[in-house]
């Protein structure tokens, strides 16, 4: 049995999502391979070749496969993926954007965000946003599947020592191409790696008051979501947004502050292991699933809060 | 230009749904369904694309019992022209919506499909992807917005880091993200006129396409419950409860 990760990579080095996903191949056994596609890729496969568990890196390495358009990539790893027993992505855009291609064209049924390994062949996902957990087996000669990064602890960056080979072959579909991109910026930590989140929502009424929860997350080394609430009204943008349409984060420490809990957003935080709540209003449905919650007034509670942290 | 949506029947996206008492699926008896939400916004882009001229006309498909006729005729009161059923009793998976889809692309010939980017049920984000796969169409994937130029669409996508922007080759097809646009409602006068729109109902085996999966729930568990939390009084208790009990900073 070997399986096939597609790394996700950005900047030249290799996104944190790999390592949990590698986690997720070694809990199904077998040899662990890494695809490292995308356009001078050379350091990114070094680094790929250094993570824990990893027995070999393939890289492609070609301008079709720049800014990973899935028309490119998916025949690239559908090719590749006939010779494993598993192909794994990351949940991230990317992976969600390729692997279902891929799966299609080696006309298999995709198994998307699991969450844990029961056998090589059984998987638990979320379904209904969170609120039920199906068990899901797969007859699937190649059996492909994303991982919900959050589901499984990263394996060490460091330590392995895989030999890197290169992929020659080049599907260039013609059919799609990169325009430009507009990326958030942030020194805070990654939304999804953090340790500690502070998300707010409507509550704060307005975007110039998330400049408190920016003085608290500094203070914590914390990064910023929010609710949807909160993006769509315009006072962050949407990729600060946590819930089952933004980013799915399980961290130490998630204070929700003004954020009423609705079943969208929980779905995107509930694997917290402590969640704080800060609201007004002690009927809202966040407090049942907060572990400590505080009836309050935001805008007095977290510059004091601030202050005692 | 034709364009075609695909849109889904699902629990409403407001009920909290419940796990059936043995494990083999989630209770649906008399649980209010409705569009899915990402498809509602399918529609509503497709409807905008007639009224800018771009398109000229639009057909809705469902694949889905013979109840998902009340999501067809919802969106052919948004504006949609008419609609297709392919009608299925069984829960099927996104592959093999996908092929009974592309059997209908096969048949109608747009230049634009477009879907919601996930289902809020089943949760894969996989049957666009795949039915750009087997149509060899490009694909415009959590889409945040979308033009047409020519035999081109631009198609701004919402991605981890912000947005990308790719250029695709008509024909295409697209996946919508919440923020694309603000799905209208139906006003009763195009409640009443969509009861006379067209709709064409066929079945998997007339398409000659196999739903065969090689996916297999074998049970649903409610998910672990949070046990019950405290309340606390203050900001001081709350970082004591925080530093020195739960241990988190």
């Amino acid at each position: 049995m070997t399986i096939l990760v597609i790394a996700e990579h950005e900047n030249g080095a290799v996104a944190p999502a790999t390592l949990n996903t590698v986690a997720a191949a070694a809990k199904i056994g077998g040899d662990v391979h890494v695809l490292v596609a995308g356009q001078n890729v050379g350091g990114v496969a070094e680094a790929a070749a250094k993570i824990a568990g990893v027995a070999k890196v393939l890289v492609a390495d070609n301008a079709a496969y720049a800014n990973f358009l899935p028309e490119n990539v998916a025949p690239l790893v559908a090719e590749l993926g006939k010779a494993y027993s598993h192909v794994l992505a990351p949940a991230t855009s990317n992976g969600k954007n390729v692997l279902p291609r891929v799966a299609a064209l080696l006309d298999v049924d995709q198994i998307s965000e699991i969450i844990a390994v029961e056998s090589a062949d059984t998987f638990k996902r979320p379904i209904y946003a969170g609120n039920a957990i199906a068990t899901v087996q797969s007859t699937a000669a190649v059996k492909v599947i994303t991982v919900r990064a959050t589901g499984f602890d990263a394996v060490a960056a460091e330590g392995g020592s895989a030999a890197v080979e290169a992929v020659a072959a080049v599907h260039d579909a013609g059919k799609s191409s990169f325009v430009g991109e507009e990326l958030a910026k942030s020194d805070r930590p990654e939304l999804t790696a953090a340790k500690i989140v502070v998300s707010g929502g409507r509550g704060m009424q307005n975007g110039d008051n998330f400049k408190h929860l920016y003085a608290l997350a500094d203070k914590l080394g914390a990064a910023v979501g929010a609710s949807r609430a909160a993006v769509d009204a315009g006072f962050v943008p949407n990729d600060m947004q946590v819930g089952q349409t933004g980013k799915i984060v399980a961290p130490q420490l998630y204070i929700a502050v003004g954020i009423s809990g609705a079943i969208q957003h929980l779905a995107g935080m509930k694997d917290s292991k402590v969640i704080v709540a800060i609201n007004k209003d002690e009927e809202a449905p966040i407090f049942q699933v907060a572990d400590y919650g505080l009836v309050a007034d935001l805008f007095e509670a977290i510059p004091e809060l601030e202050k005692l942290v | 230009m034709k364009v075609l949506v695909a849109v889904k029947r699902v629990v409403d996206y407001n009920v909290k749904v419940r796990v059936k008492a043995d494990n083999s699926g989630v209770d649906l008896a008399n649980v209010k369904m409705s569009m899915n939400p990402f498809c509602e916004i399918a529609v509503e882009e497709a409807v905008r694309l007639k009224e800018k001229g771009v398109a000229s006309e639009i057909v809705v498909v469902t694949v889905g019992p013979a109840t998902a006729q009340e999501q067809l005729r919802t969106a052919l009161a948004l504006g949609a022209d008419r609609a297709v059923l392919v009608e299925s009793a069984e829960e099927l998976t996104s592959l093999a919506v996908a092929k009974l889809l592309k059997a209908v692309v096969d048949k109608e010939q747009p230049q634009l499909v477009i879907l919601g980017k996930q289902a809020i049920d089943s949760d894969n984000n996989q049957t666009g992807q795949m039915l750009a796969a087997l149509t060899g169409f490009a694909q415009g994937t959590f889409a945040s917005k979308v033009e047409v130029a020519g035999d081109k669409v631009s198609v701004t996508r919402e991605v981890d880091g912000g947005l990308q922007t790719v250029s695709l080759n008509l024909p295409a097809i697209v996946t919508t993200d919440l923020r694309l646009n603000e799905p209208r409602y139906a006003s009763l006068p195009n409640i009443m006129k969509a009861k006379k729109k067209p709709l064409e109902t066929v079945t998997p085996d007339a398409l000659g396409v196999s739903t065969a999966s090689t996916n297999k729930t074998l049970k649903v568990e409610a998910p672990a419950a949070r046990s019950a939390g405290i309340k606390v009084k203050s900001v001081a208790e709350l970082v004591e409860k925080l530093k020195n009990e739960a241990k988190v900073i």
